[in-house]
């Protein structure tokens, strides 16, 4: 259905009209509506595309005489397009319609612009912090709002977190974290069981929380080193997606020879990434000897990742309008030949483990992710692939992507085995993709210099290795950021491991955990 | 089964095999830090390390420290489970409000003597955060810290390096 249509029907079913109707750009609709229509349009909207919702905020206007805004976001796939649903709140009544009840995924995007701008989702129960702890972070202090000063004091002594209480005959709860036995960032995860199977699993987080999106507030496009320590294992996503907008709103090209390099960079950085992961659930079924392999794999394309860009992370490597470094013919036959190596040795990787009936018997049918749950909790990425949702930023916004024949790797059974299979595939999609890239690849510059700052919205994404990496930037007119909004997988995609090990045992939560491989910093951002 | 002692037959010590090109510099070092550790410890230097809100690429390369190319713990250096066994705490990101108090329990947890290391810019001073609203600029301000290892993050050389400058002092 394209847009007109469905405004047209939003007005005949619910009698709303939109205030106005922006588009600046191609693959952005913004649809404004009253603050009251809120609630009414995105749930009519949601159920039309029959897309999750990819990401909601609020924005700080009121020096500019327009209060707040809250903005929704659907990822419109058949049209290419992201659509906004947006309304305009009073700085007098700093409230609107909470969307939890209709569309669940909402809840948490909502809990985070309550105490992040003091604005009230009215109808979201949860009044519990996300990120800014009760017993740190004194009550009424919105570190989004412009005027914003820092407490002096510390927190009312006294305040605490209300855990979910599971109550009955013979349930006992196993709280574990934030500081964990292993190298492993910090989360604290209330298991409640009877007997073996768990029966809730409570993650709260935030306890990495920085403040990165005030931080990027006033600084230019050079913030992306700024980006690239949001989720530093996922620094080539968080980049792209930073620089996408920073270069839509100052309408700079991007050279194509940029563009390549751009997409070797992100699928190298999937490649040892994936290898990490599926070393890490080996280890945690206790199967040490292809876990041992994977790291080997995983140092080889960091050391690769150095060799040819200067950094194991591939910080660095991208920058506003290009990319700040290229590649010489000597750095390309040795990625050249490295791919060869590495994928000789990941097909004996997969050999071994394929080889252990023990070890596949281990991963089958465990933490199961249904596909309606996917869709409810708003599961993106490599998660959501393994359970039958095969929607994939790279084959969407195609571009070089579609001329190297780009495969969506999914599975169905949303089981752990089915996540370990996505990323062997995707693995393996990479580096046909790389080898494709380097031959498709022109010569030419790669950085535009004739950057422009001005002002404008822009949403910004990349298909990281663990899902959409999205950016939404609003800057001035002398080109500085006014506002950032990040959205990493990772934010929605919790939900999705608390869901999938209920009714499994706890010894199982590490491999399920690993199958997912979440980031705590890109979720606390 | 088969596969894996086939694999193991035929490629030998992985580690030797692959870690031949560092060998020049790494493994002197690595002998060196494990006379050090055996001369000031006695056999071996336990490590708790804390993620006080990390980006997660300084853990990803302490952890790299221990995969079969730089085998960390062949000189004597082990990541340990629990603070109670614990010589040195090894402290990465800017230490966020929330995790301040961790941060000073765990320090608490561990049995004297013991000192603290901080790993990456962030632990530092904050690094790329620096002046945010949530994070106490690094672990300075709540734990005494006796080695900085600098980086974005460090890489595993530069981490076995700078444990080696120092337990020379
Ligand atoms: S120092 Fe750099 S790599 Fe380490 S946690 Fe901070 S931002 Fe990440």
């Amino acid at each position: 259905m394209d847009l007109r249509e469905m405004l047209v029907q939003l007005k005949q079913d619910h009698n709303v009209s939109a205030l106005a109707v922006d588009e600046p750009h191609r693959d952005e609709t913004y649809i404004w509506v009253d603050n009251r229509d809120f609630r009414a349009t995105v749930a009519f909207v949601q159920k039309k595309l029959r897309a999750p919702l990819s990401m909601m905020f609020c924005q700080d206007r009121r020096a500019a005489g327009g209060g707040f805004a809250v903005l929704c976001s659907f990822l419109c796939a058949p049209l290419k397009k992201w659509l906004f649903v947006c309304a305009s709140i009073s700085e007098e009544a700093p409230r609107f319609d909470s969307l939890s009840s209709v569309v669940y995924s909402a809840g948490l995007f909502e809990r985070e612009i309550r105490e992040m701008f003091g604005i009230e989702p009215c109808g979201n129960s949860d009044a519990r912090g996300l990120r800014l702890h009760e017993e740190n972070w004194p009550a009424g202090f919105f570190p989004l709002r412009k005027d914003f000063t820092p407490p002096s004091a510390a927190a009312a002594p006294g305040n605490h977190y209300g855990f979910t209480r599971v109550e009955g005959e013979g349930v006992f709860e196993v709280p574990v974290g934030p500081v964990h036995a292993g190298v492993i960032g910090p989360g604290h995860f209330r298991f409640s069981s009877a007997g073996e199977p768990v029966i809730n699993l409570e993650i709260r987080l935030g306890f990495t929380h920085r403040g990165a999106e005030k931080l990027f507030e006033g600084r230019h496009s050079d913030a992306v080193n700024l980006a690239e320590c949001v989720a530093g294992d996922s620094a080539v996503g968080h980049a792209l997606a930073f620089c996408h907008a920073m270069e839509k709103i100052y309408k700079a090209e991007v050279p194509l020879r940029a563009v390549y390099i751009r997409a070797i960079c992100l699928e190298l950085e999937r490649m040892y990434n994936h290898a990490g992961d599926i070393g890490g659930i080996a280890l945690d079924v206790g199967f040490t000897f292809p876990s041992a392999f994977c790291a080997l794999i995983k140092e080889k394309i960091q050391a690769l990742n150095r060799d040819l860009f200067g950094h194991r992370f591939l910080k660095g490597v991208v920058c506003c309008a290009g990319v700040a470094k290229d590649l010489d013919d000597k750095r390309i036959r040795l990625l050249k030949s490295l791919l060869e190596d590495i994928s000789r040795d990941f097909a004996e990787l997969k050999r071994i483990l394929h080889a252990s009936a023990s070890f596949i018997d281990r991963v089958d049918t465990t933490g199961v992710l249904k596909r309606k749950t996917v869709e409810d909790l708003g599961v993106s990425g490599v998660a959501a692939r393994a359970s039958g949702l095969n929607t994939d930023l790279r084959k969407i916004f195609n571009g070089i992507y579609e001329i190297a024949r780009f495969r969506v790797c999914a599975e169905s059974a949303g089981d752990t085995h089915a996540r370990l299979h996505v990323r062997i595939a995707e693995f393996e999609e990479s580096v046909r993709l790389i080898t494709e890239f380097i031959h498709n690849m022109p010569s030419g510059s790669v950085r535009n210099e004739a950057i422009s700052p001005g002002a404008g919205v822009a949403l910004g994404y990349a298909e990281g290795w663990r899902g959409p990496v999205l950016y939404w930037i609003a800057a001035r007119n002398d080109g500085s950021i006014d506002r950032c909004k990040v959205v990493d997988p990772s934010f929605l995609n919790w939900q999705g491991l608390a869901y999938c090990v209920l009714g499994e045992i706890i010894p199982d939560f590490p491999v399920c955990n690993k199958s997912f491989d979440l980031s705590y910093s890109g979720s606390d951002l | 089964m088969i596969d894996i002692l086939k694999t193991r037959l035929v490629k030998g010590v992985v580690t030797k095999r692959i870690a031949a090109s560092k060998t020049a510099v790494y493994e002197p070092a690595g002998a060196q830090l494990k006379a050090l550790i055996a001369e000031k410890f006695g056999r071996s230097l336990n490590i708790r390390e804390v993620d006080t809100g990390s980006c997660a690429a300084c853990e990803s390369e302490i952890i790299a420290c221990n995969n079969p190319i730089y085998d960390l713990s062949r000189f004597g250096v082990n990541f340990v489970a629990s603070p109670r066994h614990a010589d040195c705490l090894l402290v990465t990101g800017p230490v966020s409000k929330n995790m301040a108090q961790a941060l000073r329990s765990t320090y608490d947890a561990m049995p004297e003597p013991k000192f603290v290391i901080t790993l990456g810019d962030c632990a530092f001073d904050g690094g790329p955060f620096k002046g945010s609203y949530y994070i106490e600029n690094g672990a300075k301000s709540i734990v005494p810290v006796a080695l900085h290892i600098p980086g974005c993050p460090p890489d595993p050389e530069t981490i076995i390096n700078s444990l080696l400058n120092f337990l020379r002092i």
